[in-house]
């Protein structure tokens, strides 16, 4: 749920990246973190196991620049991608104005990816959110790796709606800008619809 | 999508009023009141050099966890918890299910007192959340959402 103030001259909205473990969703958000200017974002928060494993979120506060005077702010959060944290996912999809699925393209992770694209259906319903309405970006990522599946064949299994998708490697950084801005400008598409 | 949540000029005034007298009259160092989604709000008290976006981020995972434990044991919600530091301590209240108040203290003040502040205040939020829910859009204010064009999104993302 987007947040209006009027006093701050503010609008923040909530994106959450989501996607079975180790497909990258922190590594997104590290990225993003290291190639922002000092003044445009927050600080970065991670809540991760000993291990560097997510355990709860992580969180990146990002300023884009004014539209109409009202500072536009995108808070990203990522998911706990472990089966077992299922409870927590829950919990971090509460009020989220724009999803970006990151899928793990190597050939071992498919059905990984695939558990995960529908526990993301499941729990979007159980806040009252249909994952065919909410703004949403499909993210290949591991590009980078050798004998990963075709682009054609991930499009064909994750993305049967044919929503924006962009081929990535979080860890060299290809793709990561193009799946938040995506992701960002259709929240503010939306937002602007709900709005009139 | 769900609708946004809209604080208007006018209720933020007062809340930031209502926020400013319970720091004055806990004997607090900051307070803080978040959206259960995890944005601010509105603060009062010390909040230089405290990461005001953080924090809100912190407390809506913590009371959104609570709830979840909560429920596991068939209870509706923890309406408040207070975690004790070495020097600071922190009180969080729900407030009418959609915020939380956070309180920072030291020595200088009580749980005790905190908490008779805490109550009267979450009241009055409660009474100004609510008229907030019933506030119609002042004649002439729009959305900044409503009338901005394609161009203007595009621009976000040129730099």
């Amino acid at each position: 749920m987007s947040f209006i103030n009027y006093s701050s001259r503010e609008i923040n909205c909530k994106i959450v990246y989501y996607g079975p473990g180790l497909c990258g969703k922190t590594t997104n958000l590290q990225y993003v973190y290291a190639r922002t200017s000092p003044e445009a974002k927050g600080k970065m928060i991670s809540l991760a196991t000993e291990t560097e494993r997510t355990l709860f979120f992580d969180f990146l506060p990002l300023s884009l620049g004014e539209i109409r005077g009202f500072k536009t702010r995108f808070h990203l959060y990522t998911v706990p991608g472990q089966v077992f944290y299922d409870a927590s996912r829950k919990l971090i999809l509460k009020g989220v104005d724009g999803v970006v699925f990151v899928a793990d393209s190597q050939l071992e992770r498919m059905e990984a990816n695939l558990e995960s694209v529908e526990n993301l259906r499941v729990n979007l319903a159980e806040q009252g959110y249909d994952l065919d309405r909410v703004p949403y970006v499909v993210q290949y990522n591991k590009r980078d790796l050798p004998g990963v599946v075709p682009v054609e064949e991930l499009h064909r299994l994750l993305n049967p709606r044919g929503v924006l998708e962009f081929p990535a490697s979080a860890r060299t950084g290809a793709g990561v800008f193009d799946t938040l801005k995506a992701v960002a400008k259709l929240v503010l598409v939306d937002l602007k619809r709900g709005a009139q | 999508m769900s609708a946004a949540l809209v604080i208007y000029e006018e209720e933020a005034r007062r809340l930031s009023g209502i926020c400013e007298r319970l720091t004055r009259d806990a004997s607090a160092k900051v307070v803080f009141l978040v959206d259960k989604n995890g944005q601010l709000i509105t603060s009062a008290g010390q909040s230089q050099g405290v990461d005001t976006t953080s924090l809100a981020s912190l407390t809506a995972g913590n009371v959104a966890a609570m709830g979840g434990l909560a429920k596991l044991i068939g209870e509706e919600e923890f309406p408040s918890q207070f975690h004790e530091g070495e020097n600071e301590s922190l009180h969080m209240t729900i407030v009418a299910r959609k915020a939380v108040l956070v309180v920072v203290f030291d020595a200088r003040t009580s749980l005790g007192l905190v908490r008779l502040r805490v109550k009267k205040a979450a009241e009055e939020i409660s009474r100004e959340l609510e008229q907030l829910a019933k506030h119609q859009t002042p004649p002439g204010t729009r959305s900044p959402l409503a009338e901005i064009t394609d161009e203007e999104i595009d621009n976000l993302f040129s730099a």
